[in-house]
């Protein structure tokens, strides 16, 4: 127990990062499937795309020497910006040649249909990665590597200090950014409001004169680019990225906007951050509170378990309002 | 045009060219050290004579007659035999796993994104006990048992699997849909981390080391190690679960089950029972994938996790959607394209290209196997919904339902 | 239907007379004999096949002048396993098939490798492999199979004996990544640091493919161990080095030779340091021999050699010795698979660019050893400190 206790704070941090990771991902999860109810398999290969194209800007900012001529932060936006851009672009493209089409065909299909897209794109990034450089696992430039530690010894003696990298703070602040910048948006301006509208009914959406194309269109741009900043964020966090990351991470993020409630943005952010944290404390404290049964290998098992169990018993999620099945 | 189609139309023709097929394509076999395309086109002979427009069950038996004597006899004769017989066995083992899926995609319509799993049931359920490994589990001199067993433990693995199955299924039958996909997604993960990690604190699977020297299927001292003796286990199973997949099909589970596809809340108010139905469904589809592990085990003779994952169970799922959900003769038609495409095509492509010309191995056919699935996955789900050969329900005219003495006479309902 | 049956009849119809034209068969005038390579070339662990098949495809032009002038050509035949061990048995049955073929160097994982060679045995075709360590592999007493590389056996008690010697690690904490190779070499580390007297104070499992091994790493801290053990692939051990550092956890960490690629050292950076591993190959590019071949090696194919370039053109080496001498014995005829494969067991004294080879009556190298590297900056492969042999 006294081991548990010892690296809490630390654990806890890590599952924040991870966390915040999850949330952001997870939002564009949520976003497409309040407003199509189709799980979007492509979103965690997105990305994964977002990351990579982020670390390419880096290696030819880098290359041409970019890099040292301006400050950090302003390459580091840059870099989130073009990423979010260009898979934000991805996203409207997929959404308009392989969801689009379907709408309105059984539900079986549309979720065959972005499980293709999810291996299409794995494999054009390996593709690339590989032509460009040999090995598709491709490590950038990190820009804010410093070393922080917080002495929580002080605080209590049984605790351990705990310490990150400078750039934890940025996946955390940006990861909030987001989340109030989309809960803002869809709240308060019009096209948010178009939005849930068309998550509502879209019939009836469509008869308010509200361009439902559009409006669906609009939510893929802006899943796509904000899980696309996160691939960035992610990139910086963990320097190597190779083309299979985005599948099982996605998977955890669908997770969390289940845990969360599907189709309700506070809900994936709470989700993220509980899954995240769940994880690293698995991975941390398995094998002392299991007596040495259970290793941390059982970590994504507890991942898994969770997303069955909220589906069986609470499929609304926490956050979520049960819906009645029309007949 | 219309001399052609009369041509085509005409059964002594069709034998003409159905014959000279097989036979040039034998001979190819048989007399070439080694033609690929030889042996693809001996198999596609049967796709072939799917669409002639004989009687089904002069259908079955000239099938039957190339898949026992032709096909084996063909490639006895060439130095490649066993290549081509490895293929042959794991294309019959992925289609009896595709028709399994479908049973649970296709007909009851319930999307399974973790099938892999009941084939890794099957799989380790023989190995556990087939292997040396088994002396340290049980201590008794009885152990590993001998080849004589796996007949049995075909049967105990199909049961097996099917347990499993409905243990799955209870659960995941309050969910609908996207989450049923993911839940079953998660069950497939599960297990294969579990058995990947069986090895604490009792060592039952032997964890990421995996189960080798399993004994290999033996019928009176007689030692099934080869492909193509594996050939014939394989092709009597599949017949099974072929002629059982057809009987199910059209018995009344298998209309109750598509109905529950079409229309769950129609089809319980027409009083399918809901919850039978499904775990049916779940079972039987379970118990194909858990026969065929038994056999997969008793092929390799070793077994690890590596061979259950995720993009395992997603091929399957792409064999039964290129082929046609629900439709059986569609699914053995994926599963075998899906299969030679693996494991001989995309091969001997890469070979090919990287004996005429440098090619990068960036762009070597062998790594695009992930792409051409999205490709196929997208390309079918936009275009062709219904897959290569859809499924076809059997009508029924109802002006001869209305004359009973008619039907009679016209014998039993067209199948159109 | 009626119109895509007459298509297909006559698409068929042609096609078949066309093979039954194209049949006929090469008469070439030295006759072709083939050695297959199988390792992994796509997948998680491309690189380090990838360097088996280059340094294979190397020995095999070098020799193939040789072979020329006995009459022979010599071709090379490399199949992708794609580290699945149904892809493996798969190409197995098709090196089998084709008969030209007298030999297979392979595998990079155990666990393709163990079923893949039940059916090297079947057809009596001799295996060399370069890089599996599994104990298991030549424990089965099967005559094809042979390794120039330590066993897991081997290789981890060295590993553990310098651990503890020359490092004096007291507390050590192990890491596996969960595969056959990883597992198999972090027990037997683990086992022999205990015999020794080392005190394993943990004990875990990482997940390969993942990026965030942060959980893990917490546990590390808290057991505060003299030294990190872990057995895997260089993409996980990159990414553990660095997120250890990340952590201010600066002590050792040790790893196997699947550490041994120059991928680590790009994914790791400047946090590389104080990594050691260990590998069968010497620090070839010190002799000058080794340096000409590194040289050559490069300029050939454009990248450094890794160290499983090494292993692969020894292994191709060894192999193609025991075919010229099975050659030599049947009176410069074509040799049968058999003949191959009993003369690559008998070699004794084989002269390669990274090891010594004589195999003994299991197939396993007499000459192996075991040499440890320590990265003291990033840059690859680190510098040789210490060697263990066998006897």
């Amino acid at each position: 127990m006294q081991e548990v206790l010892s690296t809490l704070p630390q654990v806890l941090i890590d599952g924040l990062i991870l966390g915040a990771v999850y949330a952001v991902v997870a939002l564009g999860y949520t976003m497409v499937y309040g407003i199509l109810e189709l799980i979007n398999f492509a979103h965690g290969e997105i990305f994964m795309v977002g990351a990579f194209i982020g670390t390419a800007a880096l290696l030819s900012f880098q290359t041409a020497g970019l890099l040292g001529a301006m400050p950090l932060w302003l390459s580091l936006l840059i870099v989130i910006l073009i990423s979010s851009l260009l898979t934000g672009l991805l996203g409207v493209g997929i959404e308009r040649l392989a969801y689009r089409p379907l709408r309105t065909a059984p539900k079986l299909i549309p979720l065959i249909s972005a499980i293709g897209i999810s291996f299409l794109l794995q494999d054009i990034v390996r593709f690339i990665a590989e032509l460009k450089t040999g090995n598709y696992i491709v490590t950038g430039p990190s820009l804010y590597v410093e070393k922080i530690t917080i002495p929580f010894s002080s605080l209590w003696g049984g605790f351990h200090d705990v310490g990150f990298k400078a750039n934890s703070l940025i996946v955390i602040g940006v990861a909030i950014l987001i989340m109030i910048g989309l809960d803002l948006f869809v709240n308060k301006t019009k096209w948010g409001i178009a939005m849930r509208a068309v998550a509502q009914d879209r019939e009836t959406a469509q008869l308010m004169s509200i361009n439902v194309n559009k409006v669906i269109a609009l939510t893929f741009f802006i899943g796509s680019s904000i899980g696309g900043a996160t691939g960035v964020l992610y990139a910086q966090q963990y320097s190597t990225i190779d083309p299979f990351i985005g599948f099982i991470l996605g998977l955890k993020a669908f997770t969390a906007a289940v845990l969360g409630g599907i189709g309700n943005i506070r809900g994936a952010m709470f989700g993220g951050l509980v899954i995240g944290m769940l994880e690293v404390f698995a991975a941390s404290n398995l094998k002392v509170l299991t007596g040495g049964a259970l290793g941390a290998e059982y970590k994504d098992v507890f991942a898994f378990m969770i997303l069955i169990l909220v589906l069986l018993f609470k499929p609304e999620g926490l956050f979520g309002q049960a819906v009645k099945e029309k007949v | 045009m219309d001399k052609l189609k009369s041509y085509s139309s005409n059964k002594m023709f069709q034998i003409g060219i159905l014959a000279l097929l097989v036979i040039t394509s034998g001979a190819g076999v048989y007399f070439m050290e080694k033609s690929v395309t030889s042996f693809l086109l001996l198999l596609a002979s049967l796709l072939l004579l799917y669409y002639t427009s004989f009687s089904d069950r002069v259908k079955w038996l000239i099938a039957l007659g190339l898949l026992v004597v032709v096909i084996p006899l063909a490639t006895s004769g060439s130095p490649s035999q066993q290549a081509y017989m490895e293929v042959a066995v794991q294309t019959g083992i992925y289609i009896a796993m595709a028709l399994g899926l479908n049973i649970v995609v296709g007909f009851a319509g319930l999307l399974d994104l973790g099938f892999v799993a009941f084939f890794a049931i099957g799989a380790y359920t023989y190995a556990i006990f087939a292997s040396p490994h088994a002396q340290n589990l049980f201590s008794s001199d009885t152990f590993p048992l001998s080849g004589e067993w796996f007949w049995l433990f075909i049967l105990i693995g199909g049961f097996f699997a099917a347990v499993f199955g409905v243990l799955l299924g209870i659960p995941v039958l309050r969910v609908k849909g996207d989450y049923l996909a993911i839940v079953t997604l998660g069950f497939g993960e599960i297990i294969r981390i579990v058995f990947n990690n069986l090895d604490k604190p009792v060592n039952i699977t032997n964890g990421a080391m995996g189960l080798s020297s399993i004994q290999p299927a033996e019928l009176f001292g007689y030692q099934f190690t080869y492909s193509h003796q594996i050939y014939f286990i394989v092709l009597a199973i599949l017949g099974l679960v072929i002629f059982g997949v057809r009987r199910v099909e059209h018995s009344r589970l298998g209309r109750s089950w598509k109905a529950v596809r079409e229309d769950e809340i129609a089809a319980q108010a027409m009083g399918i029972p809901l919850v039978r139905t499904k775990l049916w469904a779940f079972a039987i589809g379970a118990s194909f994938s858990g026969l065929m592990g038994v056999v997969f085990a008793a092929k390799q003779q070793f077994v690890d996790p590596t061979s259950f994952t995720l993009l395992e169970s997603i091929t399957i799922l792409v064999m039964v959607i290129l082929g046609g959900m629900g439709s059986v003769p569609g699914v053995i038609l994926g599963a075998s394209i899906i299969t030679i495409l693996n494991l001989q095509i995309l091969t001997e492509l890469t070979g090919w290209l990287n004996t005429m010309f440098a090619v990068p191995d960036a762009l070597s056919p062998a790594k695009m196997q992930k792409m051409l699935f999205g490709i196929v996955l997208v390309l079918i789900a936009v275009y062709r919904p219904q897959g290569l050969i859809p499924a076809k329900n059997r009508s029924v005219d109802p002006a001869k339902l209305k004359e009973p003495e008619d039907a009679a006479q016209a014998g039993r309902p067209t199948s159109a | 239907m009626k119109k895509v049956l007459s298509m297909f009849s006559v698409i068929a119809l042609l096609s078949a007379t066309a093979i039954g034209c194209g049949g006929g068969g090469q008469t070439a005038k030295e006759e072709t004999i083939k050695i297959a390579t199988q390792s992994p070339l796509s997948g998680n662990s491309a690189t380090l096949g990838e360097a088996i098949k280059l340094g294979a495809q190397m020995a095999l032009e070098e020799n193939k002048e040789k072979f020329k002038q006995m009459g022979f050509n010599i071709e090379l035949l490399p199949m992708d396993d794609q580290g699945d061990p149904k892809k493996g048995v798969a190409n197995a049955q098709q090196i089998g098939a084709d008969q030209s073929v007298l030999g297979v160097v392979g595998h990079l994982n155990s666990g393709v490798a163990i079923p893949s060679s039940v059916v090297y045995e079947k057809f009596k075709l001799a295996m060399v492999s370069p890089a599996n360590t599994a104990i298991e592999i030549t424990e089965r007493g099967m005559k094809s199979v042979n390794r120039i590389c330590a066993r897991d056996d081997f290789q981890g008690p060295a590993a553990a004996a310098y651990a503890l010697n020359d490092l004096k690690a007291k507390n050590i904490f192990v890491i596996q990544d969960k595969t056959a190779y990883g597992q198999g070499l972090a027990d037997n580390f683990k086992s022999a640091a205990e015999k020794m007297g080392a005190n394993i104070v943990g004990y875990e499992g990482i997940t390969i493919g993942e990026k965030d091994f942060n959980g893990v790493l917490n546990q590390v801290a808290a057991k505060k161990p003299d030294l990190v053990y872990f057995g895997g692939l260089y993409a996980e051990g990159g990414i553990l080095v660095k997120q250890a550092r990340e952590k201010g956890l600066n002590i050792p960490i040790m790893g196997g030779d699947g550490l041994d690629s120059s991928t680590i050292v790009q994914i790791a950076g400047d946090s590389i340091k104080n990594t050691f591993y260990t590998s069968v190959a010497a620090d070839v590019s010190k002799s000058p021999k080794g340096k000409e071949w590194a040289d050559a090696y490069e300029k050939k194919f454009g990248k450094k050699p890794e160290s499983f370039s090494f292993y692969g053109y020894d292994a191709m080496g060894v192999l193609l010795k025991g075919l010229e001498d099975a050659i030599k014995q049947n009176g410069n005829k074509k040799p049968t698979r058999e003949q191959v494969m009993n003369a690559v067991r008998a070699i004794q004294d084989y002269e390669g660019v990274a090891t010594k080879v004589a195999f003994d009556e299991k197939g396993d190298n007499k000459y192996a050893k075991v040499f440890i590297f320590k990265f003291d900056n990033q840059a690859y492969p680190g510098t040789l400190v210490g060697e263990k042999s066998k006897n």
